[in-house]
């Protein structure tokens, strides 16, 4: 293992960490759109670097997966979703970036913390890509806790999908197989959700979690 | 190969099961299913008994099934040919039975497929020679009795009973699979031989053995863990509440044994016969007074189950107590007694249930209430109740007597043990056994007199008419059995021997077969004997006598009076004794302690034209204190935690976002 190689690993898989954390502030749509697409491209460069070095060929296809569908198909997919229901405007109110920030530390730093023991055997790179992998889904899993909007939500999932294909292309030994057909529900999973925002929409008349909560027939206490 | 044609013949069933899914839409062809039953059952219960008797070496078998990397082990040794010669003949009897009394069957779509089925899963269980096997036919045996349980859904008692069952049922089960997770170790060598090499902490060992007397004593009956019993073994068809009574609980017996003795093996402490036998000691005698209660004929059986599986359990409590002190000649014997017990219990809780299945094709009821002077229209069905009855209160020379004698004969060598604490509690328990001996004779003479003598109180009763020809061929082949066991008990403890010896470490009791006229003798050195022959023959001769002397001496004219009728010349059924009345002392002995029995009386003022009431109200020690405050926590559990299930999509989130980062915490502060 080069120097440099491990150095460019390292660089990206903290990169989309670092972007993950740009996603918890983001306050408008459109940016957090495109905090996305970057946090893909992130992606599909740490997968295709660790194709190179790892000579794994297979990894390559899923780098252009991420890069095609992730990057490019689904950003577009939402921000035309996002035009059409008339929401582009709408400002988010996210608890305060201090906050968000301190706790997404906290998360990082645990997610370091509860990797780098456990995999004390493997080589570096691995285990710098597993910590890096697990801080990127406590992320999006925050970002999803931290969200009203439904479009929101769907940006969390995804980023939070992006860690576990980081995490995989990390180790090695996933198959094609495996990756393809995760690639294949992600964006089965983007299909289903467009189509719920609309059906949501025409119900509600909305989009904003906190407003369906109000519709919720038959909750008790 | 013998094993290999027993798996093929239990697969045979199965098929069978299968068949009897199209051949119960037609009507009239349960007679094909259970006489197919019945032919492979004999053959089952033949080879079983050829194995018994040669005492032939363990076979074994592993077939590419269930777990890859495990395999299907199956085992026949001398303790699985025991059972399951018991469970085949009791398999044979009852489809000997269900050939007639199959056809009063009201929905046989609902009983036919589950009934083989039932068959096979018990003989798998006796066959597994590997935790996952030996589990996967546990469970199927439940759920195919679960099945027959719920035949007769329609009746909500039934439901209710359903529902106990298969809950106690899966706790059952999860207790055996502890133990077996704790038996495997943590190299999951789950297969018995493996198992048996294992050595174990004595600690483990405990708890394993805590876990199987919870896992098996959950479906034999023992209390407290017996609530399912009595609801779930009546509502099954008469046939297979024989089958469920009679065999089923043998076959936990039997995954007790195998477990505890062979599978645990050496060492074991103490305490566990102490456990065991206590345990033993107060389901018999509960059993036997929760019986007393009861005025439903079936469910009155089911309880004396409960208190049968009390006795046997008393025999292998005995025996670990011995085995624990390495006194291998005293285990011997009480290994037999209960070994015997559980193949006593077999034929003549079998041939009480059948006897009641008859009963109730006659008149519909199991009331015994609503029935009497039975003796008259079903003569013979009458006598192989009574002999039944006779054997299970352990009258000489029928069969209970013999294995019950043979129990105390165990608790009698109890001095010699070295730990005070059983020297006390031997003796104690001995009292319980012989309180329940005792008691158990009233509750038959309850049962059998009131159901079969007297005069008729339901129109059904008086209408009644003795069952079939296969029935009562059912009955008679067991009441045979019953009779020979109790006057023959040294071949029985001869063909045991295999069997005890395989558990005991190679001892046995003396070869019987030599000794002059047949006589029982239980140790070389001791002075009690018994022989059922001779006091066969004694009551034989002296009742002939009896009857010469008073034909010939008393007077040969017929003379015919009134009876004697306390002041009532107008006798109607409804003044005879009944089930309440005859065991009122014994309510208001045991009951008033026991079950809290209350008595009321409610007399109406003079003038006032309404009948007296009488009320008993009586309240389920073991129900009350032991499973209503669990069923009431777990109720206010779930109600606690109830609007979890209304909570928005982002707290459901955070839930499960807070849970993994606790979890990852607890993992980074650990190491």
């Amino acid at each position: 293992m080069h120097g440099l190689e491990f150095d460019i690993a390292h660089l990206l898989a903290g990169g989309m960490v670092v972007i993950s954390l740009l996603l918890l502030y983001q306050d408008r749509l459109y940016a957090l759109l495109k905090v996305f697409a970057l946090h893909s491209l992130t992606l599909a460069l740490a997968v295709g670097w660790q194709a190179h070095i790892q000579e794994a060929h297979h990894l390559y296809v899923t780098a252009g997966i991420a890069l095609v569908f992730k990057a490019i198909v689904i950003p577009i997919a939402l921000y035309r979703i996002v035009r059409q229901l008339g929401i582009h405007r709408t400002l988010e109110v996210v608890g305060g970036v201090g906050r968000d920030m301190l706790a997404g530390a906290a998360l990082v730093a645990l997610a370091i913390l509860v990797m780098l023991p456990v995999t004390a055997g493997t080589d570096a790179v691995a285990r710098e890509d597993l910590a890096f992998a697990l801080a990127v889904v406590l992320l999006g899993l925050l970002l999803m806790v931290n969200r009203h909007n439904a479009v929101s939500l769907v940006i969390g999932f995804m980023s939070l999908e992006n860690g576990l294909v980081l995490a995989a292309a990390g180790a090695r030994g996933m198959p094609l197989a495996v990756e393809i057909s995760v690639a294949f529900s992600v964006l089965i999973a983007l299909i289903v959700i467009g189509i719920f925002l609309f059906r949501i929409r025409e119900r509600f008349d909305s989009v904003d979690m906190q407003a369906m909560d109000a519709f919720r027939g038959g909750r008790r206490r | 190969m013998p094993l290999s044609l027993l798996l093929s013949l239990s697969m045979a069933l199965l098929v069978v099961g299968l068949h009897a899914i199209s051949a119960a839409r037609r009507t009239g062809r349960s007679q094909q299913t259970y006489g197919i039953s019945l032919v492979i059952c004999v053959i089952l219960l033949g080879m079983a008994l050829v194995h018994l008797l040669s005492a032939a070496a363990p076979a074994t078998l592993i077939l590419p099934l269930g777990l890859p990397w495990l395999g299907a082990h199956f085992r026949l040794d001398a303790l699985s040919a025991f059972f399951l010669m018991v469970v085949n003949l009791g398999g044979a009897v009852a489809s000997l039975f269900a050939l007639g009394y199959g056809q009063h069957e009201p929905a046989p779509g609902r009983v036919l497929p589950f009934y083989p089925a039932f068959l096979a899963g018990m003989n798998l269980v006796l066959l597994a020679d590997d935790a996952f096997t030996f589990l996967f036919a546990w469970e199927f045996m439940s759920l195919s009795s679960w099945a027959l349980v719920m035949a007769h859904h329609r009746e909500s008692a039934n439901t209710r009973a359903g529902y106990l069952y298969l809950v106690m049922a899966c706790f059952g089960t999860l207790a055996l699979l502890l133990a077996f997770g704790l038996l495997a170790g943590p190299q999951g060598g789950y297969d018995f031989a493996t198992i048996r090499t294992a050595e174990m902490t004595p600690g483990l060992a405990a708890l394993a053995l805590i876990l199987v007397l919870m896992g098996t004593g959950s479906k034999a009956g023992l209390v407290p863990l017996h609530v399912w019993l009595p609801l779930a073994h009546p509502a099954a068809p008469s046939h297979v509440s024989a089958l469920m009574s009679g065999v089923m609980t043998k076959v936990a017996v039997y995954g007790f044994i195998r477990i505890v003795f062979d599978l645990l093996g050496e060492p074991v402490a103490w305490w566990w016969g102490g456990l065991v036998l206590g345990l033993g000691g107060i389901t018999a005698v509960l059993g036997v007074l929760y019986a007393l209660m009861q005025h439903d004929l079936k469910r009155l059986l089911a309880y004396h189950t409960v208190e049968n599986i009390g006795i046997i359990f008393i025999g292998l409590g005995l025996a670990l107590a011995f085995q624990g002190n390495q006194m291998y000649a005293s285990a011997a014997l009480a290994l037999t007694a209960a070994l015997f017990h559980v193949l006593n219990h077999s034929l003549f809780k079998s041939l009480l249930f059948l006897g009641t299945g008859a009963v109730l094709a006659a008149t519909g009821e199991r009331d015994m209430e609503r029935l009497g002077g039975l003796i008259h229209p079903m003569p013979w069905t009458a006598l192989a109740f009574l002999i039944g009855a006779a054997a299970i209160s352990a009258l000489p020379p029928l069969n209970g007597f013999a294995s019950e004698w043979l129990t105390f004969q165990a608790i009698l060598l109890t001095p010699e043990l070295p730990q005070w604490l059983l020297k006390f509690l031997a003796p104690a328990v001995g009292a319980l056994l012989a309180l329940s001996a005792a008691l158990a004779a009233a509750c038959f003479v309850k049962a059998f007199g009131i159901t079969f003598l007297g005069r008729p109180r339901s129109p059904a009763a008086a209408q009644a008419c003795e069952t079939d020809r296969y029935s009562l061929t059912a009955l008679f082949t067991l009441a045979t059995l019953c009779l020979l066991a109790g006057i023959l008990p040294g071949l029985v403890v001869d063909g045991l021997s295999p069997a005890v010896s395989l558990l005991n470490g190679g001892a046995r009791l003396p070869v019987q077969q030599s000794q002059p006229w047949l006589t029982l003798v239980p140790v070389v050195d001791v002075k009690s004997t018994y022989n059922g022959l001779l006091v066969l023959l004694f009551m034989a001769l002296s009742g002939i006598l009896a009857a010469v002397l008073i034909h010939r001496f008393a007077s040969h004219g017929v003379r015919r009076s009134p009876a004697w009728d306390c002041g009532f010349p107008d006798v109607n059924p409804a003044a005879q004794y009944t089930a309440g009345s005859f065991a009122q002392p014994i309510r208001r002995v045991f009951g008033s302690v026991v079950f809290q029995a209350r008595e009321q009386v409610t007399m109406p003022p003079p003038g006032d034209g309404r009948a007296a009431r009488f009320e008993v109200k009586m309240r389920d020690p073991v129900w009350d204190y032991g499973y209503a405050p669990i069923t009431a926590a777990v109720i206010a559990i779930s109600n606690r935690f109830n609007h979890l299930q209304y909570l928005t999509i982002r707290r459901y989130l955070s839930l499960v976002f807070g849970a993994l980062v606790l979890l990852l915490l607890g993992m980074a502060l650990w190491r």
